[in-house]
């Protein structure tokens, strides 16, 4: 059920702050150099790092949950064990990917 | 329940409009999403640095705009349906419903047209 939630809460999250955040970027990208240098500005600020962060781990945790959804949708894994064990793996590895992602961002 | 045509047994059994077609249609834009997003953040780790002449010339590439031009009908049209739900699921008053949905369109669409927009600027030369 957690999971269920998770997936609802991050899916909320991200059409606000996930898809605001998109068109801030593009926006301040279209109008110009000084306008972007703004966007980076904010972005780089410790509270802008949080924002990022938080977004790209509910991306994650949205699309791992999607990926079971899917799973589920085909009649797979509906066994108790192997529906408590995948429930239980998708925050894990959406926590993963998360990491690893910013991990190839700060290593350049 | 009568026993004529399947169709005919579960007629006027309960709503049968369009919640399959929204049900499937979450799907599909979910695959796209998967897709589009995968290919987003793999190109936004090779990338050297996120300055604006890189990204910038990263965009005008007619294979990066295309891309970033899909994702953002992708997302915004997952979106749409996903808050559909969470509207429908909360919100009870038929008028506030109504007027919850329209705004959430109004929004969807908006929300999309200005990063078409963007995204149109920067590949034709911003």
């Amino acid at each position: 059920m957690a999971v269920s939630i998770l997936h609802r809460a991050t899916g909320s999250a991200l059409s606000f702050g996930g898809l605001g955040l998109l068109l801030c970027w593009l926006g301040t990208l279209a109008a110009g150099p000084d306008t972007y240098a703004l966007f980076l500005a904010q972005a780089g600020t410790w509270y802008g790092r949080i924002i990022l962060i938080g977004i790209s781990w509910s991306f994650f945790n949205h699309a791992v949950s999607g990926v079971r959804h899917f799973l589920l949708d085909i009649g797979a894994g509906f066994e108790v064990k192997s529906n408590n064990l995948w429930s239980a793996l998708c925050p894990v590895i959406g926590i993963l990917l998360t990491a690893a992602f910013w991990a190839c961002l700060l290593a350049r | 329940m009568g026993n004529g045509t399947s169709v005919g047994r579960v007629r006027g059994l309960g709503s049968s409009h369009s919640g399959s077609h929204h049900w499937l249609l979450q799907r599909f834009t979910a695959v796209g999403n998967l897709v589009l997003t995968s290919w987003f953040a793999v190109s936004l780790m090779g990338l050297p640095n996120f300055s604006y002449i890189t990204l910038r010339d990263w965009i005008a590439s007619p294979v990066t705009a295309s891309g970033l031009a899909l994702l953002v009908i992708s997302v915004f049209w997952h979106a749409r349906l996903g808050l559909q739900v969470v509207l429908e699921d909360y919100v009870h008053e038929a008028g506030a419903k109504f007027a919850a949905i329209a705004a959430l369109n109004l929004a969807a669409f908006g929300g999309a047209a200005y990063g078409l927009f963007s995204i149109l600027r920067l590949a034709l030369g911003a």
